[in-house]
């Protein structure tokens, strides 16, 4: 093998070493490990599972939104399983999306997504841009987004008429509510 | 019951070293790199790499002799003809079949699973009727039966499996029952490896007169299998987990079973004649082969059994055993490793979980080192319920693997430990 070709492996090689340290952050493999607001929400508004039927990843998030039109989200959570990034993601988005309105809420998953498929943060995403990392792995897209799937289904689907946390009560998966799809 | 030997020796066999370093030349794309690493490919399960020998026999076959079969006059046509039939020739002596009419070319394992359950099970399923699967069964061994079930009232019954992932096989006999109607088993489970004895299974199956359909897509790359001697009534593979090219696959069944059958599908070259009033079907096999087939696919494919015949299943079967045990110890030494499935008789495949670090970041990592492994359900959701996980990351073997490889993989392992601790 020549010197030229050496190089040239060995370049993609530290490219490929500093994409990886990208995607798998610090904040990323705590958030991973110990996701916040993984839990149900008591009194739930919103409820929407989300799946991704290639890998398995699984979660279920909960919204409680104060009435009206321009109601904020007052507490979002959500329990699941799956790989650091897909919880991760979702551990962040609970974080971020606390106060917001709807309509703010729809902004940042636009942005977000733009930040992991096409790349920049033209709404100011603030932790969220952890996530960077992840548009270097296209595989690896629909585990950063699964979540915000959730939240879109979540948000477009009609208010619960009961407390979600009285029926289905630790179950996700497809079947029990209607679920979203990263597919 | 009782587990049969591993692989009974005919003391035939040829013996001698197997030199894997010379078979790696055989395939081209072993040598490329991934993300500046030397490729190491361990998805062999999925699909395995293809040799020299069949890409060039495709390549023949386009520039030499690409015709439609069974129909043409001229030159051509005869010479695909021919190639495409010799295939099948090939194929029945691969798997000694009694008769070449009993293979029939279709798309590929899920098929030829398809086929059978439409036009064997359907009609003759009543209402109360079961269908005997295991709780080891790929998807394509479980929703087309699903389905069958769904059309006609009859129910699916799965036999259990144990905690190494081999079947149970104290609870077998009793679910033979009086309404079973078919018996539908893999021989080696692609998401844990087990390896299962069909063969007492199904003379067990037989005694009840139940006919028994294999799955054998992960069986046929890595054991010999002889259908006369093993009597299973339909068994279905895939050509492109034989080294063979994708989208072409095998049903054999008994003669007597598809002579009896419905046709799957319709259209040209199954049929003899055609009026607006009656079609008659065509003999076997073609009865079941409508419209044009894969031809390059079926010639692809013998000239993966002529490769793999070469060397001999039993070598490969011995090299990829001494792997298979040597990545066996080499991947519980990793700390925080767990194997899932860890049958007695197993086939190269190594399913695992690591703890505190999902499956798919995994297989992100050790991509990044050049090492294609699999992650995910592998088609296979009641068996990741089964052990309470939601995923594994698989390694699985071809004969072209190497000790090296496994080091390798084991390295990478490490690694992952270090991003994630």
């Amino acid at each position: 093998m020549n010197q030229e070709h050496m190089n040239q492996d060995d370049r993609d090689q530290d490219i490929r070493d500093q994409e990886l340290r990208e995607l798998y952050q610090e904040v990323i493999i705590d958030h991973g490990r110990r996701p916040r607001n993984f839990r149900r929400v008591e009194g739930a508004s919103h409820c929407q599972e989300g799946f991704n039927p290639l890998c398995g990843d699984r979660l279920k998030l909960y919204l409680r939104l104060a009435p009206g039109e321009e109601a904020v989200i007052q507490d979002v959570a959500f329990l699941g399983e799956g790989c650091a990034i897909s919880i991760a993601s979702a551990s962040l988005m609970t974080e971020c999306l606390k106060g917001k309105t709807r309509s703010e809420a729809e902004t940042l998953f636009q942005g977000f997504h733009q930040l992991v498929t096409v790349g920049g943060d033209s709404v100011h995403l603030g932790k969220l841009r952890v996530l960077a990392g992840v548009r270097a792995f296209p595989s690896r897209i629909k585990c950063a987004t699964l979540a915000w799937h959730a939240l879109q289904g979540a948000l477009s689907g009609g208010e619960l008429t009961q407390g979600v946390g009285e029926r289905n009560q630790g179950e996700t998966g497809p079947g029990t509510q209607g679920w979203v799809s990263t597919e | 019951m009782t587990l049969p030997e591993r692989y009974p020796s005919t003391g035939l066999e040829p013996f001698g070293e197997f030199d894997v370093e010379a078979r790696r030349k055989d395939f081209p794309i072993l040598s490329r790199r991934v993300h500046g690493k030397p490729l190491v490919y361990l998805d062999n399960a999925a699909t395995t790499q293809k040799p020299l020998q069949v890409v060039d026999c495709l390549q023949d076959y386009y520039l030499q002799s690409n015709a439609n079969v069974h129909r043409g006059t001229h030159a051509l046509s005869e010479q695909a003809t021919q190639s495409y039939e010799q295939a099948r020739d090939r194929i029945q002596t691969f798997i000694n079949a009694r008769y070449r009419e009993e293979i029939i070319f279709v798309r590929g394992t899920t098929e030829a699973i398809n086929l059978v359950a439409q036009s064997f099970a359907r009609p003759r399923l009543e209402p109360g009727d079961e269908i005997l699967i295991s709780a080891m069964e790929h998807h394509s061994n479980i929703v087309p039966w699903q389905i069958v079930c769904a059309q006609t009232g009859a129910r699916l019954r799965v036999i259990p499996i144990n905690a190494a992932g081999e079947i149970e096989l104290e609870a077998y006999p009793a679910l033979l029952g009086p309404r079973t109607r078919l018996l539908a088993l893999t021989q080696v489970s692609n998401a844990l490896g087990s390896i299962n004895p069909v063969r007492e299974m199904i003379e067990l199956a037989h005694e009840r007169a139940i006919p028994v359909l294999i799955d054998g897509a992960q069986a046929v790359p890595h054991l010999p299998v002889d259908l006369q001697q093993l009597n299973a009534d339909f068994y279905a593979f895939s050509g492109h987990k034989l080294y063979g090219p994708t989208g072409i696959g095998v049903l054999y069944g008994k003669r007597e079973l598809l002579e009896a059958m419905e046709p799957y599908q319709g259209g040209g070259d199954m049929i003899i004649r055609v009026s607006f009033a009656k079609t008659e079907y065509n003999e076997l096999p073609y009865r079941f082969e409508a419209g044009t087939p894969h031809i390059a696919g079926v010639i692809g494919l013998a000239a993966a059994i002529n490769y793999l015949d070469g060397i001999g299943l039993r070598v490969v079967a011995r090299h990829e055993q001494a792997l298979l045990t040597y990545a066996t110890e080499a991947l519980s030494a990793v700390n925080g490793v767990r194997l899932i499935g860890t049958a007695r008789h197993k086939a190269g495949i190594l399913s695992f979980v690591m703890q505190g670090v999902h499956p798919h970041d995994i297989s992100t990592i050790l991509d990044q080192a050049g090492i294609a492994i699999r992650a995910g359900h592998h088609c296979a959701m009641p068996v990741m319920d089964f052990f309470g996980v939601p995923a594994t990351a698989r390694a699985s073997l071809a004969l072209y693997n190497t000790f090296d490889d496994i080091d390798k993989l084991v390295t990478a392992l490490h690694e992952v430990q270090r991003l994630f601790r």
